[in-house]
């Protein structure tokens, strides 16, 4: 039986076909881009659907996509341009009054899912009296605009809850984790499950055979929300905790979590069309909201720019992929390396000074590939095949063939010049070599290299397997065909490449520092350690500056610091040291190092401690450095931790260190955690006005000392009357 | 202005607040009206003298809404010219109506007024009705709630009080309460809830435990700590920046209990009380509630006694005696610590945590305890204070005539 009896360009965003069995099937393809995106185009599309589903003749609709995807979501470039709430609302309303009449015309409508259902593309589908899924574990159903500070403002605060219950629906929206299709179906969230694309349409029509009229269930009259409305005791009883355990994670610096919960509570005592209004003014609050542009500007614009390699040199023509790459050093990062390549195909040589050294960090990778099978993100058989293609050796002779050899080894100059001529000495004359230090410059590293413009810095953070950044070191004399090759190589390993120039700690070492030193200034001068801590985390920090530095080790800091004072003596400047320093200096002579020996400014839970012991701070830190009686406000406290900072980072811009704003926001946040709502560290800048935070800086300078001066950079830019250049 | 007398106050007994109790099965009502008929009936009150009648009902839904006051006024057979009206500060509610009773006296706007309150807290459970404070994820979030034990952990964790300090001092509530009510203490207030057939219901306090133990209590588990690792715990700590975790002591034995009963008292002008042919037993002196820092939520106490006291003009150690209600064992530690206060003239009767606490009823009987205690021992003055939810407290001070 041919379905196709007449194929017409209703709307040129979603096809029709009229079957010969009255089913019309609508296909969303949005002209001229790879995905379908909610928008007015398509929202056209399915209006003309539906009044093409009224016809007499017309049984159902299938709804379908001409396209990989079903659909990804909202147009964020549309959401970015708007300028006031009543646009936000409009946009979200227009679009639900297209998505109810489709849901209330009477006859069936069911979504027929082969790709992902993401955001608006999710709304759409729940708007629809039926969702069958093709029960591929990799298709991903999901509400992700919390993760960009948004809400579901295409009725999903209202249907998800009536459909799958108010805290299945809250888990889903706050988030924003995708689902996959076989934990969809249990939920309720997807009616059937289809095999593959046939399966799916003809299970599709079945419903539709077997529901003639369809309603959904909100619009019967005895609905009752699964699990009870927001009036039931067990769902007050869930309200009365939300914001709190919300608030543990968040530190309420994500508007969009507490405006999902509020749509939703609110939602769930009214009716649909109330509680979709209401859902239309949270999402224009969040739209509007400082943390959505913020969020939208640094991790979809600048972020999308940044993978399109903004950074990379124009033109420098594509580098082949690397097929064998060379790690020198099997410690945690050389292995971390050494997986990540193989893991996408690349033969790798994993070179230490001992055979059992390196096969140990062989064993690293496998203990990674273990867990992958074991969370059922892998087979025993693909686990196999990566892990032969690490081979583990002492022998630099293996190297021969390598495009690439990055060394991992310790951060001594001695040690690194060392196998940067063994490694020369065998591989290929266009082949780079990259070190992945963190602190020493490479232009000193490259001296000991014999062909220094193909030496670069690939800078991985640890764990490899978990940081999707690499930030890039352009030294002096590397040349942009080695950079465009570091480039690719880092995409061709899936993570996200920013690119900066040398200096002392590159970009993402030296501002992370600054934040531990401010917070341990902050005990020196008598502020109670913990509201340090807290602190750094109502900033939307990751981690608190006092654990952070436990973790990072404090004789490490020492003794770069004292390295980096030494070197800058050489050259003949005077350094200022950081306040910072007597507490690191106390402590490393009490023999409180860090998390490593189990005390620091944290003692530290033994290896063998019951499980759930936690970390407390040191009773003694108060004889060392007494609590004064007066304490500073904690909004004075996450001020300083910030403003320092993203004066650093204005610094690093300032001195063409770093080489975008873009990678400046993209790597602080992928870097070191730098808060994601405040748009990255340089974006915490623009969002405030440059001038304003001149006069800020000076203001902290005054009280704190020189470390706040305004970056260079920032005064020219405030005097101007400008912004921070770039997108 | 008026002084406002105090001439006279009654209370049921306070039952155990579950289905088991034994007031379970009287209705909210039903309490009102044997407190209303018995106060009455001892006092040979001509009702169509009183005015208003003014009391507290923290969860005012089913059969405890729509104004309770003014059900129970006529379900009780008194005047119908007397008017009623239901408010809630809380746990403060009962105290609260006593304080507007004296307000409207001293005003000189009303000469008779019966002041209390009601709460059947098996019947309608705490919290049942609901609220924006609670329920609402905008407002809780604003307003950074945590439940009341989260506060009471967090008061003794800042305060360095023990689980042992605080076990000690709620054995000695309900060691207190059993010999008082041995001793017949509470004899003169508390009248015995009947049923309809006349049948006694409850004529004694129900929760006190004369063979309370500091072993038996060491053996409970603390009651807020599951749900302060859920995230109220963070909630809390997110304000107190120096306190690095809440160490949870408090616990079913060393809390408040939940019970049903009811309280009355007569609050007049001295026209009023010649009128009606009664004499003065204490005379308010003066009263307060102030706000207090919502998340830790009990700590409103000090600063409302410190008002009262400095309305009155006087000073911590002016006052006789003190009931400092036990919502939790720190509140009365905490409070009586801030004033100065020796704990040896503080609930000296027992309080709360041996006999419960019925939201809506518990100021109004601390009160009457305390003036009864104040006659039994020939003291002059005499302070009560309570904690309330949201964060605020109330206090009222009193002298004998």
């Amino acid at each position: 039986m041919g379905h196709v009896a007449m194929t017409e360009p209703v709307a040129s965003a979603v096809t029709l076909h009229l079957g010969d069995d009255g089913i019309l099937v609508a296909a969303m393809n949005l002209p001229g881009r790879p995905m379908n995106v909610v928008g007015q185009a398509l929202m056209a599309g399915l209006q003309a659907a539906t009044v093409r589903l009224a016809e007499p003749g017309v049984r159902g609709m299938i709804l379908a996509s001409g396209k990989a995807d079903f659909c990804a979501g909202g147009d964020l470039d549309a959401i970015a341009r708007w300028t006031r709430p009543q646009e936000a609302f409009d946009t979200t309303m227009a679009m639900k009054a297209v998505l109810r009449r489709m849901e209330t015309q009477g006859k069936p409508v069911v979504a027929a899912i082969a790709g992902h259902a993401l955001g608006g593309g999710l709304e759409i589908a729940l708007a629809c009296h039926a969702r069958i899924v093709i029960d591929d574990p990799s298709l991903k159903l999901g509400q992700p605009e919390v993760k960009l500070g948004l809400l579901p403002g295409g009725g999903g605060t209202v249907r998800l809850p009536r459909l799958v219950g108010i805290q299945a629906a809250l888990q889903i929206m706050t988030e924003g984790a995708d689902i996959a299709p076989s934990k969809a179906l249990p939920m309720g969230l997807v009616t059937a499950l289809a095999r593959d694309r046939d399966d799916l349409m003809a299970l599709a029509r079945a419903w539709i055979d077997a529901h003639p009229q369809a309603q959904a269930p909100w619009d019967a009259p005895k609905f009752r929300f699964p699990g009870g409305d927001s009036r039931a005791p067990a769902v007050a009883a869930m309200w009365s905790i939300a914001p709190s355990v919300a608030s543990a994670k968040t530190w309420g610096n994500l508007p969009a979590v507490q405006h999902i919960m509020s749509s939703v509570y609110e939602g769930g005592l009214l009716g649909v069309e109330a509680a979709s209004e209401v859902e239309s003014r949270y999402f224009a609050a969040c739209a509007l909201s400082r943390e959505c542009r913020n969020l939208l500007r640094a991790m979809w614009f600048q972020m999308n720019a940044v993978k399109k390699g903004a950074s990379r040199p124009a033109d420098a023509a594509p580098s082949p992929k690397v097929q064998r790459l060379g790690v020198l050093g099997a410690g945690m990062m050389g292995a971390g390396i050494a997986h990540a390549a193989a893991k996408v195909g690349i033969e790798v040589v994993l070179i230490d000074t001992t055979v059992e050294q390196a096969q140990r960090g062989k064993d690293h990778a496998r203990g990674l590939l273990d867990r992958a099978v074991t969370r059922g993100r892998g087979t025993p058989a693909q686990r196999d095949v990566v892990l032969a293609r690490i081979e583990p050796t002492t022998d630099f002779q293996r190297l021969a063939g390598c495009e690439l050899v990055i060394e991992a080894v310790f951060d001594d100059r001695a040690i690194k010049a060392d196998v940067t001529a063994r490694a020369e000495a065998v591989i290929g004359a266009q082949a780079v070599f990259a070190s992945n230090t963190s602190t020493l410059p490479i232009g000193g590293l490259a001296r000991a290299s014999g062909r220094p413009a193909n030496f670069i810095g690939l800078h991985f953070f640890s764990p490899v397997d978990r940081m999707p950044l690499v930030e890039i070191i352009v030294g002096a004399q590397t040349s942009d065909a080695t950079l465009a090759r570091g480039f690719d190589f880092v995409q061709q390993i899936g993570k996200t490449p920013i690119v900066v120039n040398d200096g002392r700690g590159f970009y993402t070492s030296r501002v992370f520092a600054t934040y531990l030193m401010e917070g341990i200034a902050m005990l020196a001068e008598g502020v109670h350690p913990r509201s340090v801590e807290v602190a750094g985390l109502q900033a939307g920090m990751p981690m608190p500056p006092l654990a952070l530095q436990d973790e990072v080790s404090l004789s490490l800091s020492l003794h770069v610091a004292e390295q980096t004072r030494k070197d800058q003596q050489a050259e003949g400047r005077s350094v200022d040291e950081h306040p910072a320093m007597d507490v690191i200096r106390t402590l490393c002579g009490l023999g409180r190092v860090g998390k490593k020996v189990g005390q620091g400014f944290y003692d530290w839970p033994a290896a063998d401690a019951p499980k759930g012991s936690e970390k407390r701070l040191w009773a003694g830190l108060s004889s060392h450095f007494p609590v004064a009686a007066d304490q500073p406000a904690q909004r004075e406290l996450i001020d300083r931790l910030m403003v320092v900072q993203a004066n650093e980072a204005a610094r690093c811009l300032g001195e063409g260190v770093l080489r975008s704003v873009a990678d400046g926001n993209v790597g602080s946040i992928l870097g070191w955690g730098f808060a994601p709502h405040e748009g990255g560290a340089l974006q915490f800048i623009e969002s405030r006005g440059v001038a304003a935070f001149v006069g800020r800086c000076r203001e902290l300078a005054a009280r704190h000392g020189p470390r706040f001066e305004p970056a260079p950079l920032l005064v020219r830019l405030a005097a101007e009357g400008g912004g921070l250049p770039g997108p | 202005m008026s002084d406002a007398f105090i001439y006279d106050h009654v209370r049921t007994p306070r039952g155990k607040g579950k289905k088991d109790g034994r007031l379970h099965q009287a209705t909210p009502v039903w309490l009102l009206r044997t407190l209303l008929q018995a106060m009455q009936q001892r006092l040979a009150l001509d009702t169509a003298l009183v005015d208003d009648a003014v009391l507290g009902c923290v969860t005012p839904i089913g059969e405890q809404g729509a104004d309770i006051a003014r059900t129970a006024v006529l379900d009780a057979g008194w005047a119908q010219t007397v008017a009623g009206v239901t408010q809630s500060r809380f746990c403060a509610s009962g105290l609260e109506s006593v304080n507007l009773a004296a307000a409207k006296v001293k005003s000189g706007w009303e000469d008779l007024v019966v002041a209390g309150g009601v709460e059947s807290m098996s019947r309608w459970p705490m919290g049942s009705d609901g609220g924006a404070w609670v329920l609402d994820p905008r407002v809780n979030q604003a307003l950074g709630f945590t439940p009341q034990g989260i506060g009471a952990d967090l008061i003794a964790t800042m305060e360095g009080f023990t689980r042992d300090d605080v076990d000690a001092f709620a054995l000695r509530s309900h060691q207190r309460a059993a010999t008082a009510r041995a001793d017949g203490r509470f004899d003169a207030a508390v009248v015995p809830v009947c049923d309809i057939a006349g049948l006694t219901m409850l004529d004694h306090d129900e929760t006190i435990r004369p063979d309370a133990s500091l072993e038996a209590m060491a053996a409970l588990k603390p009651s807020f700590a599951a749900m302060g690792a859920m995230g109220f715990d963070a909630t809390a700590l997110r304000r107190y920046t120096t306190v690095e975790r809440i160490e949870h002591v408090h616990h079913a034995g060393n809390s408040s209990g939940i019970v049903d009963g009811a309280a009355l008292m007569l609050v007049g002008s001295k026209a009023g009380g010649e009128r009606a042919g009664l004499k003065p037993r204490a005379r308010i002196v003066s009263a307060a509630v102030v706000g207090s820092e919502p998340t830790i939520m009990l700590t409103g106490p000090t600063p409302a006694c410190r008002k009262a006291l400095a309305k009155a003009g006087m000073h911590p150690g002016d006052i006789d005696l003190w009931e400092i209600n036990e919502a939790f064992a720190v509140v009365p530690m905490k409070t009586a610590r801030d004033l100065g206060v020796d704990l040896e003239r503080v609930n000296v009767n027992g309080g709360a945590i041996a006999m419960g606490h019925p939201l809506g009823a518990t100021g109004c009987i601390i009160l009457g305890t305390l003036l009864d205690e104040l006659e039994r021992r020939d003291l002059a003055t005499g302070a009560a204070t309570l904690c309330v939810g949201g964060g605020m407290g109330i206090a009222t001070i009193i002298e004998r005539i």
